[in-house]
């Protein structure tokens, strides 16, 4: 599945990396210790969090996650956004909470 | 002028920290400070500065530097020391934090007291909100808050697995204006750069955070400078003209 599909799926809105939206996503890891996303999170993942620091981004391009979501409508540091247009990893946000969101993306990858 | 050499420990919890033992009040500190042999100390609890006036009265009747601050929660979930020189500072700065902590009530019976005692270890006051939460402020506001008041911000025990910038996001910002890293006691300063060469640039305390009286001093810094004040511990902690720390444990 491509980021779009997501987007479009979960009706989720694109803050930022656009241009990243082709991208394919190859599974999932949730976690808000960015230490441990360093540490465990697979290339092409789809990354959901509620930590918005400029790290955040950072993180995602080191280990070529394929987007971030933010839940509960945060919203990302303006750093953050910057560094996503310009690596083109796509920043979406949902209003649904992690629990919410989660289950509907273990759905649509798991079907 | 000669540089002098003064045992600091500053990282330490008093009464007023939930997680600080009922025995950590003005006098007890003061007088495990002296038996230690420390000459500075700092007192820094979970988001509040309340219990710092009194023993800092204390210290000066025996002759021990008491550095005001709090260790701060990030909106991040970042432990950060941050150090003040003056009573102004310090009431700004909790008025800072009274703004930006959230109103959850402590409940005692799961996090401990929370309590504000007077010299002679008399309970004064009690604070209504669980100080272990995070403030929502993030960490670039918090340090250009610190420093807007004329204040020192050092991210603590950043080596931890838990609590720490480095656990909470991933790495050090290496724009980070900070004025110095803490580590703690499981890490010597060697073995920390050898891991993350990338930090060097930093100065570094190593103290004990001790929230019982046994382990205060247990870890400790040396300050190689001038004379004991807050400003000649600020500039130790920029190594201006051949000051310098040394890390014990």
């Amino acid at each position: 599945m491509k980021v779009k599909e997501l987007v479009e799926k979960l009706n989720l809105t694109v803050i930022s990396g656009e241009k990243g939206l082709d991208r394919e996503i190859d599974g999932c890891y949730v976690s808000d210790l960015l230490s441990d996303v360093m540490g465990n999170a697979d290339m092409g993942n789809v990354w959901v969090t509620l930590q918005t620091h400029k790290n955040v981004m950072a993180i995602a391009s080191l280990k070529e996650l394929s987007c971030v979501v933010f839940v509960k409508n945060l919203n990302p540091a303006e750093e953050t956004i910057e560094q996503s247009n310009e690596e083109d990893i796509p920043l979406l946000s949902t209003s649904m909470q992690t629990y919410e969101v989660v289950g509907k993306i273990y759905q649509l990858l798991n079907s | 002028m000669e540089l002098k050499s003064y045992k600091a420990d500053l990282h330490m919890h008093t009464v007023l920290s939930p997680c600080g033992d009922l025995e950590m009040g003005p006098q007890n500190i003061i007088s495990r400070a002296k038996e230690e042999g420390l000459d500075m100390i700092a007192i820094s609890d979970h988001n509040c500065t309340r219990q710092v006036k009194v023993i800092q009265k204390l210290g000066r009747e025996n002759g021990i530097l008491v550095i005001g601050g709090a260790e701060v929660t990030s909106q991040e979930e970042a432990h950060c020391l941050c150090f003040f020189e003056t009573d102004e500072q310090l009431d700004t700065f909790q008025q800072f934090l009274t703004e930006h902590l959230p109103h959850i009530p402590n409940d005692e019976e799961r996090f401990g007291y929370q309590l504000v005692v007077n010299e002679n270890e008399e309970i004064e006051d009690e604070e209504p909100y669980l100080l272990i939460n995070a403030i929502d402020v993030d960490i670039e506001g918090l340090y250009d808050k610190v420093h807007e008041i004329g204040g020192l911000f050092i991210p603590a025990h950043v080596n931890k697995p838990s609590t720490s910038l480095m656990s909470q996001l991933g790495f050090i910002p290496p724009d980070l204006k900070a004025d110095a890293l803490e580590i703690s006691k499981h890490v010597t300063k060697e073995a920390f750069l050898k891991k993350f060469a990338y930090l060097k640039r930093f100065s570094f305390i190593q103290s004990s955070d001790a929230h019982f009286t046994h382990l205060i001093g247990e870890t400790y810094s040396i300050f190689h400078m001038y004379d004991l004040t807050f400003d000649e511990f600020r500039r130790t902690l920029r190594g201006e003209d051949g000051r310098f720390i040394e890390l014990k444990q």
